[in-house]
């Protein structure tokens, strides 16, 4: 059991820091442009960036995808590829020019004083070397070090960076470790040579919340430790204001405001700023998600005026000629915003409360057990049944990846499944619009058997439907949207052949894209838009009930909260239900009417959203909520930091299968014994709440002892 | 035993049940062949008693399953039987054909390796370049144009009345004359070798373009480490496993038998064995050669995929 605190002595000692005079500054990027050469057009992806780092800092950056972040970062290691270029200002590390380095300058820099923590650990790591000798080449190439003296070396950063067992797993392959620890692999290799600037590319997204959590303390630690400054990008805001002393927020390639982390976070003169803040849901404090309007424009021809003019609220004529100046909010604090009109911006709070009624927050009465639409007992899954000569030869367990799950499924109700990757939340949707057959347990329908009759299953077949996580892989980029639309109307629709063309022109405006969007293929949307079509593929049928598999995992917080957004509307609109899968706590939270928390393939707690957020009872969802990064950069409550990973579901820990991480374990009893899911006395009637766990509810509410 | 150890049982356990398969294949097929055997082995006029004698001699007159098992165990001990047409033990005929096929085979696959790989990777590393878009154009004409159609330029050009520097047809063992032998295996190695590398050059190329693109070669590089070791140790141990994999069938295909061109180039190898043997119905050397063959395609299989396994260590060994 590890335990993090953020000393805040620390922080305020940082932020001192950053105040001081310029003589410590470290990196120094002045009016920067940078264009991308295609063969019909230049994209212009960053335009006139400064911005500057003093040693020991955290300078967190963040905007929507296509912001130029990245671009941002591979221009500070010079590494833009064969058709991008610097077109204008400067950059200097240390009084050095990076872009008049020399090629062999700039072999010497990287790696050894600017490091580089790429975005997908998967794909960042070469599959066929093992992970100790790629730590191992940087610091045999940079400190001119002997094999045996870069191993030791290696192996102790692997335990730095808290890898249990360094010299087992410095000879493990990538693909060997898990998503987490691939990335505290890479921070390792980046931390290897002591460099004096690191550059994290979006270090934690696509990770577990609590993988997350761990890693974001792991970074605030090596950051004393090392007394290294730090360039993070994430389109996170939680992120940023876990991490950063400063921020800079990007828009299309400009810099739109800088300032403080509490600058930015409780007094940002900036629409984008407030925009992106306000279309981030936070579990915290349970607002309303207003969603910024629009997509980021294309950088081929940049408008006159400002560029979010579009996009913007608060936008006057005045806004739309000439160029739009950074202007300072503050003196004193180097707060500064490109906005002409900040000083309104700053006096009217963004008008989130008069909401058009749309984002209304799900009730706690939708629970009703007389209108239970659908009802799946004991549902069990298991993968990788192995066949004989795998038996011979001795071949692996099989998955156990859904394990004798209840749930239920009421008219008009969203109920959410939260849990980390691998907790067998997407199987479990899957088999609950059969998309897979259980191996054992039932499906209810409007309370008949699924099974029973091939009628009941083609009934259930025609009024439920699924939305994927990744509208890319999910639509066929050779079809049509009209054609992709068209398909479930063919399979599924009622007999009576209603206009096609209308229903699909209907269904497109309900999504909230045009009738023109029919003749277009998949690969001219964005990312938005498609997961947009997916939806209006999965309302085609006009379903009962729609299982919704992370449908906002791969979008930008301002797209997602538009998809939320047009989620509900449908739901009150098709009087449908949902069962939501995510990872996002703070997604589920804020559109879910019941929840329920996965481990290993089995349910540890489920009832109404309010009794299991607040406060949480099971150790497990306690472990989970608390490591959602807060959005205020003040909060520095303690974190519970689970130990390890989730165990393999080959080889489920016996007793409670938790208790191999669990922070509240009471020993043998926990190891031995299976908890039953049972009601809790607060949970009141109907054993609405139910949690699984030998503590008794006094001893699960007690915070997390220090150990 | 190991993960890597029990992956290579239970290939190794599928691969000879491929090949009993085949043998059942061959032998069920060799029967119903139209014609009698020992017609054919004593000519067209035999009295009822030289058939009987003669089915006797060779085992014809046993229940089928005897005849199989006779067959398969008579392979394994090395009595493979006699050919009806040579009247001489099938061993004797195969196995020199195989052989001679096989330095064909070895030749042919050694120019493809030092010809396919190397353009392929310069290909690769310099891609857009001038030198990229030659040899891309040419390949892509290549892989059009039907292999024998080369053998056969090859033989008027170069064997035939208009240079006469190799001979056309036939072969030498290298014990009589090393420089006769190279001479007759040329021509048809050639050929064969560029009926191949345009397939291999293209995929080393691509393969490797998308390993250059990959974000792994970028970590290297922006570790700092100059672009010959980004190359060679980071990009061409992974961008090369498909090529080495693509490699061993084609050895496979190479042994086994490549009837068109030993034809062309009357190459006395085991292609022009099979054909001959159908033509005269020479069933204990037709199911011999084809045996072979089928073997040769099976074991390069068997190759292709365990190196594929032991090189790519994300490939996981679950079944076969
Ligand atoms: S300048 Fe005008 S359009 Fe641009 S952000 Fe400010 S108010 Fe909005
Ligand atoms: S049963 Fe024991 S191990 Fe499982 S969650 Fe409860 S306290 Fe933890």
């Amino acid at each position: 059991m590890s335990k993090n605190k953020r000393s805040p002595s620390n922080q305020t000692m940082t932020r001192a820091r950053t105040a001081q005079s310029t003589s410590d500054r470290l990196l120094e990027i002045d009016g920067l442009s940078v264009e991308y050469q295609l063969p019909d057009r230049t994209i212009k992806a960053l335009r006139d960036v400064s911005m500057s780092l003093e040693e020991g800092e955290t300078l967190g950056i963040a905007g929507e995808s296509g912001s130029g972040k990245s671009t941002l970062a591979l221009a500070i290691l010079q590494y833009l590829g064969d058709n991008g270029n610097v077109s204008g200002g400067s950059i200097s590390f240390k009084d050095t020019s990076l872009l008049d380095a020399s090629d062999e300058d700039l072999r010497s820099i990287r790696g050894n004083e600017i490091a580089h923590v790429p975005q997908n650990p998967q794909t960042s790591l070469n599959p066929s070397i093992t992970v100790g000798e790629q730590i191992a080449e940087v610091i045999r190439l940079h400190q001119g070090k002997s094999s045996t003296e870069a191993k030791e070396d290696a192996i102790g950063i692997l335990r730095q960076v808290n890898i249990s067992d360094p010299e087992e797993n410095y000879e493990r392959y990538p693909h060997e470790l898990s998503g987490g620890m691939q990335q505290r692999v890479l921070i390792a290799m980046a931390l290897s040579c002591n460099p004096e600037l690191l550059i994290l590319d979006e270090p934690t997204t696509g990770l577990d919340v609590t993988t997350q959590s761990k890693i974001l303390s792991l970074i605030n630690e090596l950051k004393d430790e090392f007394n290294t400054s730090i360039v993070l990008i994430t389109h996170d805001l939680g992120v940023l204001a876990e991490t950063s002393d400063r921020v800079a927020i990007l828009y299309a390639g400009e810099l739109v405001e800088k300032g403080t982390t509490s600058d930015i976070f409780s007094n940002s003169a900036n629409p984008y700023t407030r925009g992106l803040l306000a279309a981030t849901p936070d579990i915290e404090t349970e607002r309303e998600l207003k969603p910024i309007p629009g997509n980021i424009p294309n950088l081929d021809r940049v408008p006159d005026g400002c560029i979010f003019a579009d996009r913007c609220e608060f936008v006057e004529d005045e806004c739309r000629t000439g160029q739009i100046d950074l202007e300072a909010v503050d003196d004193g604090s180097g707060h500064v915003t490109r906005c002409r009109r900040w000083e309104h911006v700053v006096d009217e709070p963004l008008k989130t409360s008069e909401s058009e009624g749309t984002t209304s927050g799900p009730v706690d009465e939708a629970y009703d057990s007389d209108r239970k639409l659908l009802e799946a007992k004991n549902l069990t899954k298991t993968f990788g049944e192995t066949g004989l000569l795998d038996q011979v030869f001795g071949g692996e367990q099989p998955v156990q990846a859904v394990n004798g799950v209840d749930i239920d499924v009421c008219e008009s109700e969203t109920v959410g499944i939260v849990g980390e990757s691998g907790c067998g939340k997407s199987t479990l949707g899957r088999l609950m619009v059969q998309l897979l057959d259980q191996d054992e347990g039932t499906i209810e329908f409007r309370g008949e058997d699924i099974s029973s009759t091939s009628d009941a299953f083609d009934e259930f077949r025609k009024d439920t439907s699924i939305v994927f996580q990744n509208p890319d892989s999910s639509l066929n980029p050779q079809k049509r949207v009209y054609t992709i639309l068209e398909r479930p109307l063919d399979l599924l629709a009622d007999g009576a052949e209603q206009d096609k063309d209308e229903r699909i022109a209907k269904l497109l405006m309900q999504v909230g894209l045009g009738p023109e969007y029919a003749t277009k293929y998949p690969g001219e949307l964005s990312g938005g838009e498609k997961q947009r079509v997916g939806i209006a593929r999965a309302f085609a049928s006009n379903p009962k009930f729609v299982v919704l598999d992370e449908p906002v995992a791969s979008l930008d917080a301002s797209v997602q909260a538009n998809i939320l957004d047009l989620l509900q509307e449908l739901k009150a609109e098709y009087n449908t239900s949902y069962l939501l899968i995510s990872h996002d706590l703070s997604v589920v939270n804020h559109i879910c009417d019941r929840v329920a928390v996965m481990y290993l393939g089995e349910i540890v707690e489920t009832g109404p959203k309010s009794d299991v957020f607040n406060p949480p009872y099971h150790p497990y969802t306690q472990a989970l909520l608390s490591s959602i990064p807060s959005m205020d950069p003040e909060d520095d409550r303690e974190r519970i930091h689970l130990e390890g990973d989730v165990p393999s579901a080959r080889n489920p820990p016996s007793g409670c299968s938790f208790h191999s991480r669990c922070p509240k374990k009471i020993g043998e009893q926990c190891e031995q014994s299976k908890p039953e899911l049972e009601g809790t006395n607060a949970g009141g009637q109907d054993n609405r709440h139910r949690v699984s766990c030998h503590l008794d509810e006094e001893q699960m509410n007690e915070p997390v002892r220090e150990t | 035993m190991g993960k890597f150890g029990r992956y290579l049982a239970i290939r190794s356990l599928y691969s000879i049940l491929i090949l009993w398969g085949v043998t059942l294949v061959v032998f069920g097929v060799t029967q119903i062949l139209p014609g009698d055997p020992a017609t054919m082995v004593l000519g067209p006029y035999v009295s009822e008693q030289g058939i009987e004698l003669v089915n006797e001699r060779l085992g014809l007159n046993k229940p089928l399953p005897v005849q199989y098992f006779d067959w398969i165990t008579g392979i394994f001990v090395g009595d493979w039987g006699l050919s009806f047409q040579y009247e001489q033990p099938v061993y004797d005929i195969v196995v020199p054909r195989m052989l001679r096929t096989a330095q064909l085979a070895l030749v042919a696959f050694l120019l493809v390796v030092c010809i396919g790989v190397p353009l392929g990777v310069v290909a690769a590393i310099y891609r857009g370049s001038y030198v990229d878009t030659v040899v891309s154009a040419v390949t892509y004409v290549w892989l059009a144009v039907p292999g024998y159609v080369f053998g056969i330029l090859f033989i008027l050009l170069l064997g035939g009345p208009v240079f006469y520097l190799f001979p056309s047809s036939g072969y030498v063992a290298p014990s009589e004359s090393i420089s006769g032998w190279f001479g007759h295996i040329l021509l048809p190695s050639v050929t064969l070798a560029l009926m191949m590398v345009a397939h291999v050059l293209r995929q080393t190329r691509s393969e490797l373009i998308d390993t250059l693109q990959s974000e792994y070669v970028r970590t290297a590089r922006l570790k700092g480490l100059d672009e010959r070791t980004v190359l060679v140790k980071h990009a061409l141990r992974n961008g090369i496993i498909p090529t080495v994999t693509l490699l061993a069938l084609k050895l496979g295909s190479l042994l086994g038998g490549t009837v068109l061109i030993e034809y062309v180039f009357s190459y006395p190898g085991i292609g022009t064995l099979t054909v001959e043997a159908i033509h005269n119905r020479d069933l204990p050397v037709l199911q011999m050669s084809i045996l072979l063959i089928a073997a040769a395609y099976v074991i390069a299989n068997l190759i292709a995929d365990v190196l594929y396994t032991y090189l790519d260590p994300r490939i996981e060994y679950g079944g076969a």
